[in-house]
């Protein structure tokens, strides 16, 4: 089944996840490029996205499954006509053939950014850094049956603080995504909770790239 | 965007409502751009992107050579409450830029519920509410849409209505702006200049005066020479007119999230009770040929997977056979679900709704409207009881188990016998149910509405008392006290909302007040039952000492002067007086089609025939 990797940034991170679906689905059609439908009662045409993301969360590494019907399509083709449909940020990076499975998908970089609107707290890249160096770093999660309480600590691989500017601190990581996942968002929330003195004003988002287990890219 | 607008964005729901970027969004270079209009929705985005009128306005505008025409949509509550806090006025999608930046700020306003919506819109937009507070040219509101054919609630707070369809009048009236603008002409220069546009309608030339007893005794033009009729303008050849083939594509779901493509105009029923049935005449064709290469260019272009044939009677369609044999194969190869929606319980629309389930199947929905057959003569709707049963029969036999049935309660001439004839014809389609059944096992639901009945203006029933909410919800009461079996689930809308809507459909200028006393005690988006809040309209109305029932339970008398008289959609007064009179002798008036019942409304047309 083919795949397609693309981008979603600017004004497109606050479409939701079903709605991006949706908005792929169309673009497809729009492209000319007919979908496979789902069998059954109420046929679908089949697309599917690796790793929902958060609304508001940038990404330039998003994957897509899809199956067309009929005749087949060069790739470049397909990445061609579909950007030429597609919406202001969600831009088709490339589509390939023999993905690995995604149940193989493992790791993913993110990068915060923690802006600061009075400027960055004297102290605030090395207290960051000191906290997600403790051995355990419990902080709630939502849940199916309500809030629950995760140590991130064991699904942070890496860690990187930088502080770039006078307003904006950065988080660079690379954590665990899939059994168990770890929502980036939560390593700001970890701030917020164990380091209320260096609170960010707005917390911004971005994935940038899929690992395997190994740590090879993954595509 | 706004750094600010972007942090607000994470904290409301769904968030892509107010960002703009869609496929098939208009964006223009300012540069070239002469005139900015804010075309505004009193409702919120996932309502307003499912309004046909606002998809072609927003297509005509834009089609216009130096003018940009951009979208605003009122904000949900828990964005309206960010932007308050943070000072950020309300903005347009496209540009992202302050209403209050524009030059023309329009409204389309198709109930009367939304009128809070425009006041608080103008309020956000950080705009003067009352006209006579906004004195540039910049900036001037106007308004359009169904409830323009009673603007006098809103006389206070627009400059100037438009009546009708919009595709010519507003190319007209932004093409006036353009040259005003670009003359330096004032407002009151633009308005006395606009007001030669037929169908422009300046409520700020005319006053008010009431007689002692509170009804309106005259209308006083102010200014020498401005019109005292106002005539509602149309499109007369619908293959010609414009259409938007390159529609909008919401990003986020919206509350009719398919392709809507308009079969023809104006309806040849007459149901005594509906303004769209007299409003919308004469009516006009638009052939199935046309419509099939629009059908076609809409799907290829939009990418939906659905498409939904509109207009106030499908089944009175004369292309509706040749159309939907082209469309449906169409449809099929391309996996595009096709709906028809308004299908009368005839012969031809039962065969057509066979054809039509080939990929899914909905629900099956009459309005009879009311109980009995002879209370359906009193408001002309002609739709028999064998007629329903008969559709029922086939559809239960065809392995249907579900039937929607809506009535209204309050009509005139009804008695409680009328309000039984509801049970008795629930009664008889679980019968019909029984004996036709393929499935028993899956059970039968039938789903019973009934609406207050609301008098509108330009109906033969715009005179009728509106009975009082005690009455009403005894009369629902009644009925559910005759509902004994399990299939039936009965819903009635609650009455405050009808009583409202009753006030402002046939309100003059004294309930403008009320409007804005409400929305500054906090009424808003007042047709979602999480916001309604009727004790904000009650406070109004004590506070302004306007008295509700003067204009819903008194009634209005035929050699009244009606606020609404200057407005003239076509129909006469006189042929509403004559189909009132017969409502009353519980006389049917045959379909246009069987012979013309001589509304009136063909005098619109000058290059073509009415199709009725």
């Amino acid at each position: 089944m083919p795949r397609l990797l693309f981008e979603k940034t600017g004004n497109a991170v606050w479409i939701s996840h079903l709605d991006l679906m949706r908005l792929f689905q169309r673009a497809f059609q729009r492209a000319k490029l007919p979908l496979k439908h789902s069998q059954g009662f109420n046929p679908r045409p089949y697309v599917a996205v690796a790793l929902p993301l958060s609304v508001g969360v940038e990404s330039v590494c998003e994957l897509l499954d899809f199956d067309l019907d009929g005749a087949s399509v060069p790739d470049d083709e397909i990445r061609d006509s579909l950007n030429r449909v597609l919406v202001d940020g969600v831009r088709v990076l490339d589509v390939y053939e023999d993905g690995q499975k995604i149940k193989n998908l493992a790791l993913l970089d993110c990068v915060l950014t923690l802006e600061y609107d009075r400027g960055v707290p004297e102290g605030t890249a090395e207290a960051v850094e000191a906290l997600f160096a403790r051995p355990s770093l419990p902080v709630m999660k939502k849940s199916k049956n309500g809030p629950v309480e995760q140590d991130i600590i064991p699904m942070i691989r890496q860690l990187r603080v930088d502080q770039n500017d006078g307003h904006t601190v950065t988080l660079e990581a690379r954590v665990c995504c899939q059994n168990p996942s770890l929502n980036p968002m939560q390593l700001a929330a970890a701030v917020d909770k164990y380091l209320p003195e260096f609170r960010p004003d707005f917390v911004k988002s971005r994935r940038v790239a899929l690992y395997d287990a190994q740590g090879n890219i993954f595509r | 965007m706004t750094e600010l607008l972007k942090r607000i964005l994470p904290t409301v729901q769904k968030p892509a409502r107010y960002t703009g970027g869609e496929f098939n969004e208009i964006k223009k270079d300012l540069a070239s751009v002469r005139v900015r209009v804010a075309f505004c929705f009193p409702d919120t985005y996932e309502i307003g992107m499912s309004n046909l009128g606002m998809r072609i306005l927003y297509g005509v505008m834009n089609e216009m050579d130096g003018v940009w025409c951009e979208r605003v949509f009122t904000p949900w509550a828990d964005m309206e409450q960010a932007m308050v806090e943070n000072h950020l006025p309300l903005w347009a999608l496209e540009s992202q830029d302050p209403v209050k930046d524009f030059d023309m700020i329009a409204f389309t306003i198709g109930y009367e519920m939304c009128y809070t919506n425009i006041l608080n819109m103008l309020r956000l937009a950080g705009l003067p509410l009352h006209s006579r507070d906004r004195n540039d040219l910049k900036n001037i509101v106007f308004a359009g849409g169904v409830c323009a054919y009673n603007p006098e609630p809103l006389a206070d707070f627009i400059d100037f209505f438009s009546l009708g369809e919009g595709e010519e009048i507003t190319v007209e009236i932004v093409s006036l702006y353009d040259r005003a603008k670009a003359e330096g002409w004032t407002k009151e220069a633009f308005l006395l200049e606009v007001a030669k546009i037929p169908g422009v309608y300046v409520p700020s030339f005319y006053r008010h005066e009431y007689a002692e007893d509170g009804t309106l005794a005259r209308i006083v033009p102010l200014v020498e020479g401005v019109p005292t009729k106002f005539t509602k303008r149309i499109v007369e050849d619908l293959d010609k007119a414009y259409w938007p083939t390159k529609m909008i594509v919401p990003s986020t779901e919206i509350v009719h999230d398919r392709a809507n493509l308009e079969v023809f105009r104006g309806c040849i029923r007459g149901c005594r009770f509906c303004q769209a049935g007299f409003s919308c005449r004469p009516v006009r064709r638009k052939s199935a040929k046309v419509l099939f290469d629009q059908a076609v260019e809409t799907m290829e272009d939009s990418g939906h997977n659905e498409l939904t044939l509109s207009s106030l009677s499908t089944s009175d369609f004369r292309g509706l056979k040749e159309l939907t044999d082209d469309l449906i194969p169409y449809c099929a190869d391309h996996k595009i679900n096709l709906s028809v929606p308004s299908l009368r319980a005839d012969n031809f629309s039962r065969d057509l709704m066979e054809r039509l389930q080939t990929v899914r199947k909905s629900g099956l929905t009459f309005a009879p409207e009311a109980g009995t057959q002879r209370l359906r003569d009193v408001i002309n709707k002609n739709l028999t009881e064998e007629e329903i049963l008969t559709t029922c029969a086939n559809a239960f036999s065809g392995g249907w188990n579900n039937v929607k049935l809506y009535f209204m309660l309050g009509l005139p001439t009804e008695t409680d016998e009328d309000v039984l004839g509801i049970a008795d014809l629930v009664y008889k389609v679980i019968k019909t149910w029984q004996a036709n059944a393929v499935n028993k096992k899956r059970g039968l639901r039938v789903h019973v509405a009934t609406a207050f009945f609301v008098p509108k203006p330009h109906t033969p029933f715009q005179w009728e008392k509106q009975i009082t909410p005690e009455e009403y919800l005894r009369r629902c009461r009644l009925l559910k006290s005759h509902f004994y079996s399990k299939s039936i689930t009965y819903d009635y809308h609650g009455p405050d909302l009808s009583r409202l809507e009753a006030v402002f459909a046939r309100g003059d200028r004294r309930v403008g007040p009320v409007i804005e006393e409400a929305m500054n005690r906090g009424a808003k988006l007042d047709g979602w039952d999480e916001f309604f809040n009727y004790s904000y309209w009650v406070d109004a109305f004590d506070a302004c000492g306007v008295d509700m029932e003067y204009y819903t339970t008194r009634g209005f008398g035929e050699d009244e002067l009606l606020p609404w008289d200057p407005m003239d959609v076509g129909v006469t007064k006189r042929f509403l007086q004559l189909e009132r009179k017969r409502a009353y002798e519980a006389k049917v008036t045959p379909d246009c089609r069987e012979g013309c019942a001589g509304c009136g409304a063909n005098c619109l047309l000058k290059e073509v025939d009415c199709d009725a």
